[in-house]
């Protein structure tokens, strides 16, 4: 499918995009209730550039990240990746997107080379091409070259999102989904994994779609910010923008301001979409 | 043009190739496991085999030789459709429970080739698994089968293979439909194939209804088949009557197996299912 006509220079593009999650009632038979997990959202992000979506538990920033990987079905408006439709150009989307994801998510007892090696297998890199490369992308993500193979499950959430990250990278990506990334990391794992965020965004021409709880990590690491509340994107601007629109000393003043909440820390953003699903 | 298709089909099948690899590396990881499982397969299939042994005891006339013969392989087939079974039914559910099924979903690769590939390792693993089951319990009750055509045997069942395939890629897609219950719905599908295929018994001596439903199963072909070449020595080319309705049922299974799988997966990503709960 061919992708329609755009602006040169845009990488995303997401249209009123709108997503409900159902459930059964259990008060009223045959009942459901639903709840809109993002509602009308509207924004594009240019090519290389790195956007930081900030939002509290259930605000939608996993639901969106979905979308835009061909996870979810939207339930209204588009979301275009390079011009390409998520709904109905889904296998060119998959192409050019990667994600890393609060869990990690491997075969626990494979090793960290076995996990990339079929993974990079699906992109349609032979074992030739990646013979080399995925020691020096694990090298590159700061892994331990006499862990590689050691079953997953022996290894720190903070080693393991390392390999996340070198999964996703590995296949050289477009546009490259971070949904907390650093959520549940001990603060030395988290800086180093900051550290390579901000290398990739120096030295890739990768599109980063962010989505956090860290105030810190979205200032030091975005170009722009975005927050994200109860499904619905209030702003999204630069920080000091931001800042100057709410009236706001810093980002969680600002923060405070637009959706009238205190920023919790850290949680699950799933926790309240899997109620819902 | 060309070039680009011919690019399209070599990256699908390297990704073909990545779902075989990945079974192996899981294989290996989990083979005492599977060896433990063996041990059970090759006991339950001698509970099975015994009651041969059982009728002769208790004063029935049957050709012992020939009925260990049938029922082995009834067990043998039964024993090579749950582990085709599984293997399909693992595709969603234990990917689910890993947590890994949502980067595979968003791999560029063709639902049609990941399932080709969990395919292509289960009838592998399986044709080896059935193999070894078979010569296992032929020598513990020292069978003789000196007209046997194991090799038409071997590919009555391959070409079954492809009909069991499309019904396995029907059921694996249950887990995402009912992430609790769905892996267990598989087995029912397993079930009621054989109940109405002959696995220990003539489809004759079944209800009528019962053996109407029986011409639609490719187990039933598949046993007649095994057991034709194994027993009476038939060679393939006598086999057609088998072949044809296999060929048949797997041209029909396996378009049916993908529709069905789109319309699951369809329906997980309109629901937020692919993700594991808990």
């Amino acid at each position: 499918m061919k992708a329609v006509p755009r602006r040169l220079d845009v990488a995303i593009e997401v249209d009123e995009l709108r997503k409900e999650f159902r459930r059964r009632d259990g008060k009223r038979r045959g009942a459901q209730r639903k709840r809109v997990a993002l509602d009308s959202v509207s924004f594009t992000m240019e090519k290389g550039e790195t956007v930081a979506i900030l939002g509290q538990n259930g605000s939608g920033k996993s639901t969106l990240v979905r979308l835009l990987s061909t996870l979810l079905l939207p339930d209204g408006g588009t979301a275009r990746i390079l011009g390409h439709d998520v709904l109905t150009d889904g296998r060119a989307v998959r192409r050019l997107v990667n994600r890393v994801s609060v869990e990690a998510s491997f075969f626990k007892k494979m090793s960290a080379a076995e996990n990339l090696g079929y993974a990079a297998r699906y992109y349609g890199m032979t074992s030739k091409e990646t013979r080399d490369k995925i020691p020096a992308i694990l090298e590159r993500v700061g892994f331990p070259s006499d862990r590689r193979d050691e079953p997953m499950e022996n290894l720190s959430r903070g080693m393991q999102q390392k390999v996340a990250l070198a999964r996703a990278l590995l296949t050289s990506p477009v546009v490259l989904l971070l949904d907390e990334p650093t959520t549940g990391l001990d603060p030395r794992s988290k800086l180093e994994v900051q550290e390579f965020i901000r290398e990739i965004r120096e030295t890739h021409d990768s599109t980063i779609l962010l989505c956090t709880h860290d105030l810190a990590e979205a200032e030091t690491l975005a170009d722009r910010v975005g927050i994200l509340d109860r499904g619905r994107l209030l702003a999204l601007e630069l920080v000091d923008d931001l800042k100057c629109r709410y009236r706001a000393e810093t980002l969680e003043e600002a923060f405070f301001a637009a959706t009238g909440r205190e920023f919790e820390a850290e949680g699950d953003d799933d926790d309240d979409r899997e109620v819902f699903a | 043009m060309i070039g680009g298709a011919a690019a399209t089909l070599r990256d699908e099948l390297i990704g073909l190739g990545g779902v075989v690899e990945r079974n192996v590396y899981l294989t290996r990881r989990y083979i005492w496991w599977d060896v433990a499982f063996m041990v059970w397969t090759i006991a339950n299939t001698l509970t099975i085999v015994f009651i041969a042994k059982g009728i002769e005891a208790t004063g029935g006339s049957i050709d012992v030789n020939r009925t260990t013969t049938q029922l082995l392989i009834g067990a043998v087939v039964w024993a090579y459709l749950g582990i085709l079974f599984e293997f399909m039914t693992e595709t969603v559910a234990w990917e689910r429970w890993e947590g890994t099924i949502e980067y595979t979903f968003m791999a560029p690769l063709s639902r049609a080739m990941h399932l080709a590939g969990q395919g292509v390792f289960a009838i592998s693993y399986g044709l080896l698994r059935a193999v070894f089951l078979f010569t296992v319990c032929a020598l513990f009750f020292d069978l003789s089968m000196p007209d046997a055509n194991f090799l038409a045997a071997f590919l009555v069942l391959a070409v079954a293979s492809i009909s069991f395939i499309g019904i396995g890629v029907m059921t694996s897609v249950l887990p995402l439909i009912s992430p609790e219950k769905g892996t267990q719905l598989g087995f029912v599908a397993q079930g009621t194939l054989l109940v109405v295929s002959g696995v220990y018994y003539p489809v004759e001596v079944l209800p009528q209804w019962m053996q109407w439903i029986a011409k639609f199963s490719p187990a039933t072909y598949a046993l007649e088949g095994a057991r034709e070449a194994i027993l009476d020595g038939a060679p393939l080319s006598a086999m057609w009557d088998e072949i044809w309705p296999l060929l048949v049922i797997g041209a029909i299974s396996i378009p049916l197996g993908l529709w069905v799988f789109h319309r699951g997966e369809l329906y997980a990503k309109r629901h937020g299912k692919l993700k594991r709960s808990g």
